[in-house]
């Protein structure tokens, strides 16, 4: 009792203590006339401290950028791969060589062989007129412009081919590219910008693939040369899509697909794009000089209007026997690809003999419309005879020049396939003097359509040069296939 | 380098500033103006957005008749210009039939080969002859000739590289070999002033692009450290190629490429390096055979050399030259050699004869004549430029000779001034070249004589004084120089 009790009173005297500092007249400040009591200023120095921790930066690993010693040693190790891959075994890498004009009848490694390769549709090659015209031009300008268009590389017979061409086809205006593949590649870009939506057939060839590539556009491609494809495509994309009416919309088709042999149907794709308002790029270089009544092209053979084709651009080195290449359209179509399309401003200009060769090449089959019903009547004769041959089947379109063949069984893997086609192109070469020739893939190019052999038929071709192919090819791919 | 005045920097702004708000102005009242007529057709974006065009509306309308002015003979050193009218304050211009006869330094001519020659024309027309004007295949299925492989074997022999291969024009080589090349996972690095089909085909290749400044050995070095080091974007796995591209003479500049130490700077990182010879080779070199021979570089320390024939050959069409193995890679898998129609016969046959003209095996030496007769002109006609104070760009012995007018208002006048007097030159301006730095480019040829150029000096002085285009002072002429001696 007598221990607890100065316990007890010495607790009791600093409790007296402690409470007398709180209550003292030191911890009762007066502020502006109000009372703060002692408790306040610890609270007060306890949310000074937290405010403090949190203004403070997070902690963060500091950033060390490398030395020049490390980025001496990263060159150093670096390897690189080398520039091209190694060539694989057994790969053909040998063309054969011409040692003539590349009619229907042409002399190959010495031998006179049938043409079947060359895409001569109107047998303009070695066609009197058209060299004199070219020797003319040759002895006047020369032979190349020196210089693009934009700068004196505009002759005169640049702007009569255009104004030929303009007035043939019946659009306002054209305009004339140096090369053939170069006007789609240069032509797509000029029109569409990133941003823009493109509907294309899968089917299309390289110098598509790239123009669409170079556009930065949107592309969806539809199955090939299947219109309920293209319809369910283009009700998918404008369907409850409000910005699409403020986008450039395009299809993009090819009148006669290089891949296959396919013609595209124009009417139903115009009754399409009507109906969800796009505009249509054409691709016509193999339909041009080939098709339709006079051979104005695709639209002449389904009689639909040239106004309702937007763009229509083609290669010159086809029906035509020339080279390069030209777009026509609207006159707005065609002024903006004077300033903004790289294969015309960056470029130099088409060669004028080439020029004046286009321009004779027109007027002939303005003045020899006969040469159409020869071109017809040999596709259809071609078509009668090869279509027993064994193991191969036509799968190109009755009014094509491009008779397109392939395996009815396919092997499985498309290198055997080519190997197949090649050893056949070679037989009939080697041992009938007949030249045709596979379809060629690059490594770049996208479209999954099958290989398979071309024939290229022109109208200079006679009734024995057809019988002499379909007989050669019946028996070599007889011998050859006869194992598959 | 281009030492732009600051006064003319600032009139220069101050004159496209005018140009623009005028060009807005009538922009606006236009919108008014067809707000009452419907132009398109409904439903339908407009093929080509205001804003887009607006450069093409507003500002190059106003000086069409200087660009795109069609001749009606061959470009030679004399040429016939056909004039131009127009109705409608040059919206559009109409051709008449008249002509004028002019002095030609705008087209690329380098070595005289454009019109019709001795050697070349009869070689020429007697291919045409046997092989007609195209051969309307491709170069893998009928169409290779022995025309073809003799040019091939011929170029490569004249550029020094072990094989070359054939393309029909110049600008789808570029495009369409850099995507064989290299693809995603490498990356490009090309020049700032690289021309378009270069841009074209580093695009096309989807490869990643980077951009070292012109002309400038210690930048790439940087660029190259920086870009090994860090990898690939975001992955940072390392490159599997780095390809730099660089051009022998680039055309806007007339500047010659700084070959040796570029090559040093690759060959250091184990870079690939791609030269584009398209305005160099034949025009520049002891026999021609373009910048490395000029700047004393072994043709086998550059993996890829391209060039085109259109500038000094006279013809048309491409080449690469590299190492059999790269040749016959791209033989199997360039798309423009599987799918573009083989180069026509007679253009091969020009190059041939051309390249034989040059290497003196006609028989005669023509060739060795036109070389120095290209050299000495170049030479010449850039220092009395300079003498008479205009502002040249470019090297010696590069016969593209750029002079600055930077100026918009005198685009149009120097070239109308000069075409009036008979010298047909070239102007160019944005978007070709940055906006504050217009020129007018020269391209001398080799069949220019003495007199043509003294004659061109003339025009070009008078046409310089009265548009204000001297920016340096001119050089006191040397018979004063010599009076003063003998009088003091």
């Amino acid at each position: 009792m007598d221990m607890a009790l100065p316990v007890v009173n010495a607790t009791a005297a600093v409790l007296a203590r402690v409470s007398a500092a709180f209550n003292a007249p030191l911890a009762r400040a007066v502020v502006f006339g109000v009372h703060i009591d002692g408790h306040l200023v610890v609270e007060g120095l306890l949310i000074a401290v937290i405010v403090f921790q949190l203004s403070r930066k997070s902690y963060k690993p500091p950033k060390k950028p490398l030395t020049e010693k490390e980025i001496d040693e990263l060159c150093d190790e670096w390897e690189p791969e080398p520039l091209c891959p190694p060539i694989k075994e057994g790969a053909r890498i040998d063309t054969p060589m011409l040692e003539s004009a590349a009619g229907p009848h042409t002399i190959v490694d010495g031998k006179e062989v049938v043409n079947f390769a060359s895409a001569n549709y109107l047998g303009l090659i070695g066609n009197e007129k058209i060299i004199d015209s070219c020797i003319g031009s040759l002895e006047k300008y020369g032979v190349g412009s020196c210089g693009p268009r934009g700068f004196y590389g505009t002759i005169d017979v640049h702007l009569d081919c255009e104004s030929k061409i303009a007035k043939f086809l019946g659009t306002p205006d054209s305009i004339l590219y140096s090369y053939g593949i170069s006007t789609i590649f240069s032509v797509i870009p000029a029109f569409c910008k990133k941003g823009d939506i493109i509907v294309a057939d899968e089917g299309v060839h390289w110098a598509v693939q790239n123009g669409l590539h170079l556009s930065r556009s949107t592309v969806v491609y539809f199955k090939h040369n299947d219109m309920a494809s293209l319809a369910s495509t283009l009700e998918k994309l404008t369907r409850g899509n409000k910005r699409a009416e403020k986008i450039r919309r395009y299809i993009v088709v090819e009148s006669i697909y290089q891949n296959s042999g396919q013609i595209a149907p124009l009417d139903e794709i115009v009754k399409l794009k009507e109906k969800y308002r796009f505009r249509v790029i054409l691709e016509e270089s193999h339909s041009f000089g080939v098709l339709g009544k006079s051979g104005r092209g695709l639209a002449e053979h389904y009689g639909v209007p040239i106004e309702k084709i937007d763009i229509i651009t083609a290669g010159m080195g086809n029906a035509l026997a020339t080279d390069g290449g030209f777009c026509t359209g609207s006159v707005r179509v065609v002024d903006h690809q004077r300033l903004s399309s790289s294969g015309y401003v960056f470029s130099a200009s088409l060669p004028p003999y080439l020029a004046s060769a286009a321009v004779s090449a027109v007027n002939y089959l303005e003045e020899n419309p006969s040469v159409l019903a020869n071109l017809r009547s040999n596709i259809a004769l071609l078509h009668k005879e090869l279509s027993d041959t064994p193991g191969l089947e036509i799968t190109s379109h009755v009014l094509s020049p491009i008779v397109f063949l392939k395996l009815k069984k396919s092997t499985g893997s498309p290198t055997t396939d080519l190997d197949l086609l090649e050893t056949i192109a070679d037989k009939v070469l080697k041992e009938d003097s007949v030249f045709i020739v596979t379809s060629k893939k690059s490594n770049l190019d996208r479209c999954k359509l099958p290989i398979g052999i071309r024939l290229f038929v022109s109208a200079g071709h006679t009734e024995s040069d057809i019988s002499r192919l379909s007989s050669s090819l019946k028996r070599v791919s007889a011998s050859v296939l006869s194992d598959y | 380098m281009v030492r732009l005045p600051y006064t003319t920097a600032l009139t220069t702004l101050f004159s496209y500033g005018l140009l623009f708000a005028f060009g807005q102005l009538r922009d606006f009242f236009r919108k008014f103006v067809d707000w009452f007529k419907a132009k398109n057709v409904k439903g339908y974006a407009p093929i080509c957005l205001g804003l887009e065009d607006f450069y093409v509306r507003r500002l190059y309308l106003r000086i069409q008749d200087c660009f795109g002015r069609p001749i009606a003979s061959a470009p030679d050193s004399w040429f016939d210009v056909v004039e131009r009218t127009s109705n409608d304050n040059n919206k559009t211009l109409q051709c008449t039939s008249n002509t004028t006869r002019c002095l030609n330094l705008g087209s690329y001519n380098y070595l005289g080969f454009a019109a019709a020659d001795e050697y070349c024309t009869p070689r020429v027309i007697e291919s045409l002859k046997k092989y007609s004007a195209s051969t309307c295949s491709v170069r893998v299925d009928g169409g290779t000739t022995k025309l073809h492989a003799e040019l091939e074997e011929l170029a490569a022999r004249f550029v020094g590289k072990p094989a070359a291969i054939l393309f029909g024009m110049g600008y789808v080589t570029n495009s369409a070999i850099i995507p064989c090349l290299i693809g995603k996972g490498g990356l490009i690095i090309s020049d700032s002033l690289n021309h378009n089909s270069i841009v074209n085909g580093a695009r096309g290749s989807g490869a990643t692009v980077r951009v070292f400044q012109h002309n400038s050995p210690a930048h790439l070095e940087e660029v190259l450290r920086e870009q090994i080091a860090g990898g690939q974007p975001r992955t940072h796995r390392p490159w599997k190629k780095i390809i730099v591209i660089v051009e022998g003479i680039y055309s806007m500049e007339g500047e010659l490429c700084k070959l040796p130490e570029i090559i040093a700077v690759c060959k250091k990182y184990k870079a690939y390096t791609y030269l584009d010879e398209a305005h160099s080779i034949g025009a520049v070199g002891q026999s021609g055979r373009g910048v490395c021979e000029l700047l004393g570089v072994d043709p086998a320390d550059v993996d890829i050399m391209m060039g085109t024939f259109t500038k000094s050959f006279g013809s048309c069409g491409g080449y690469i030259a590299a190492s059999k193995e790269i040749i016959q890679h791209l033989k199997q898998s360039c798309p423009a050699h599987l799918y573009a129609t083989s180069m026509s016969p007679p253009a091969v046959q020009q190059v041939i004869s051309a390249i034989k003209v040059i290497l003196g095996e006609d028989g005669s030496n023509r060739g060795a004549q036109k070389l120095a007769r290209i050299r000495e002109n170049s030479n010449f006609f850039r220092s009395e430029l300079k003498k008479m104070g205009f502002e040249v760009l470019g090297d010696n012995d590069s016969p593209v000779m750029p002079i600055m007018l930077y100026n918009p208002a005198k685009i149009p006048a120097f070239s109308r001034e000069c075409l009036r007097q008979k010298v047909a030159v070239v102007t160019v301006a944005f978007p070709a070249t940055p906006l504050l730095l217009a020129r007018a480019r020269i391209c001398i040829s080799a069949s220019h004589t003495r007199e043509d150029l003294m004659k061109a000096l003339d025009v070009i002085s008078r046409v310089g004084d009265l548009v204000g285009i001297k920016y340096f002072p001119a050089e006191p002429p040397k018979i004063a120089e010599a009076d003063a001696e003998i009088t003091s």
